[in-house]
């Protein structure tokens, strides 16, 4: 009856993380949704674009690049909402674990459904616009690192859009000049492999993105949250 | 078990540049309950959330009983469980998935056979295996009650318990509210119902003074 069984915040990181996977796999339309436009973008654009070898392994990266992040936003909006609305939510901010270390396993099982099919699948997708193998290694590394960074920041805006009306809109307003970096290097590093320079300083610099987001992120969003629930 | 006490200070809650209430002080001690009531739209559940620390009050303090540390800036399920009007149930997961989950998301332990019979005891047992969005509004209710049998928190914060019952589970959960009573917890609890609880407790008429 008391409080002598102590709360043991990993315990609530792992039964948050199983319970979103859990929810994911019952209902699978939500994230499927996201990667079947991921695939949708990448296969429509060497239809429409034409079949010129060097045109398409020109601009193959960056539309990938783009159509992770369109994917990686359309998913973004149920991050928080569901919960807000069914309650979850207050439950998670009086939780006996910090609301920074649920929202962040809360991040890492958005990540596992909704960014890691985007990178398994990329170099599938790269293939159709020819992309040669090394450069084909270098986006699928390059989303595996910034997948997450765009997660991360794109938790913040759905944080702080939670509850308001016509929120989608303000979100992206405020999530793309914080995704801009991302896609900058991102693509940088396929293109300097491409080029045969080597996309190391590249993957650096989202490397460092990623510590700096996901050292930060878990807070802004867990700030956000409980100003939300107010 | 240790005897504590819940205590409001001259609260006050604004809403949209609006006082709903002003001046609100009480004592919940161990083993007593306090019934709040009042018309819809005095800021009731406002209160609730404010003693939850999920609002902060426009004036005032709440000082909460504190499990660990001498002094507690927040509450937490340890030590308090809140239902409110959205009931915390995930529709895709099963009844006693939900228990299961929700304790391990809060950092509690709680096992399978335990919510198994947490829901039994509730009534629920021929519905832990069926998803919560299949159950009716009443059995919803109850899930979220059979939670609060698995929780260790000894302040029970509840918005509107027994709303959406039949009369088998109303009398279920008036039990349920009682026992926690009698065993030295502490319920605070909005309800237009008459919840019919022994022992020593209060009620407090919101909107009686400020919002005229």
């Amino acid at each position: 009856m008391n409080a002598l069984a102590l709360p043991s915040p990993w315990q609530a990181i792992s039964g948050v993380l199983r319970r979103d996977l859990r929810m994911a796999l019952r209902r699978k339309s939500e994230w499927l949704g996201a990667v079947f436009f991921f695939v949708l973008v990448a296969a429509l654009f060497p239809l429409a674009i034409g079949p010129e070898p060097d045109t398409l392994r020109l601009i193959g990266p960056g539309v990938l690049w783009v159509a992770a992040l369109l994917a990686s936003m359309l998913s973004l909006g149920r991050l928080f909402e569901a919960d807000h609305q069914d309650g979850s939510l207050e439950q998670l901010a009086l939780s006996a674990a910090p609301l920074s270390w649920s929202i962040s396993a809360k991040l890492l099982a958005h990540w596992l459904i909704s960014g890691l099919p985007l990178v398994l699948l990329s170099p599938l997708l790269g293939l159709q616009f020819g992309l040669a193998p090394e450069a084909l290694g270098m986006l699928a590394l390059t989303l595996l690192i910034g997948t997450p960074v765009l997660s991360l920041l794109g938790a913040i805006g759905a944080a702080l859009t939670l509850g308001v009306r016509g929120g989608g809109v303000l979100q992206s307003l405020l999530l793309l000049p914080l995704y801009v970096p991302v896609l900058v290097f991102g693509t940088g590093a396929v293109d300097a492999q491409m080029r045969g320079l080597g996309g190391q300083a590249h993957v650096s610099v989202l490397l460092a993105l990623l510590l700096a987001t996901a050292a930060l992120s878990p807070w802004a969003c867990a700030a956000a949250v409980r100003l939300a629930l107010e | 078990m240790a005897s504590w006490v819940l205590t409001a200070m001259d609260l006050a809650c604004q809403k949209a540049q609006r006082t709903l209430f002003e001046g609100v002080s009480f004592s919940v001690p161990a083993g007593s309950w306090l019934h709040i009531e009042g018309g819809n739209g005095c800021g009731k559940t406002s209160l609730l959330r404010i003693l939850c620390g999920l609002s902060p009050a426009a004036r005032g303090q709440v000082l909460w009983p504190s499990a660990r540390h001498a002094l507690r800036l927040r509450p937490d399920r340890s030590v308090l469980h809140y239902i409110g009007h959205a009931l915390g149930l995930k529709p895709d997961l099963t009844a006693c998935e939900n228990l299961c989950f929700d304790a391990q998301a809060s950092g509690l332990a709680l096992s399978r056979e335990q919510a198994l019979q947490a829901l039994a005891e509730q009534g629920l047992q021929s519905r832990a295996h069926l998803p919560v969005r299949v159950l009716s509004q009443g059995q919803r209710q109850g899930v979220a009650l059979a939670r609060l049998r698995t929780s260790p928190a000894s302040l029970w914060v509840l918005d509107e318990p027994l709303v959406g019952l039949d009369a088998q589970a109303t009398a279920t959960a008036r039990a349920l509210l009682q026992s926690h009573v009698d065993a030295g917890g502490a319920i605070v609890m909005t309800s237009h119902h008459d919840v019919g609880l022994q022992g020593p407790g209060a009620r407090l008429q919101l909107g009686a003074r400020g919002a005229a």
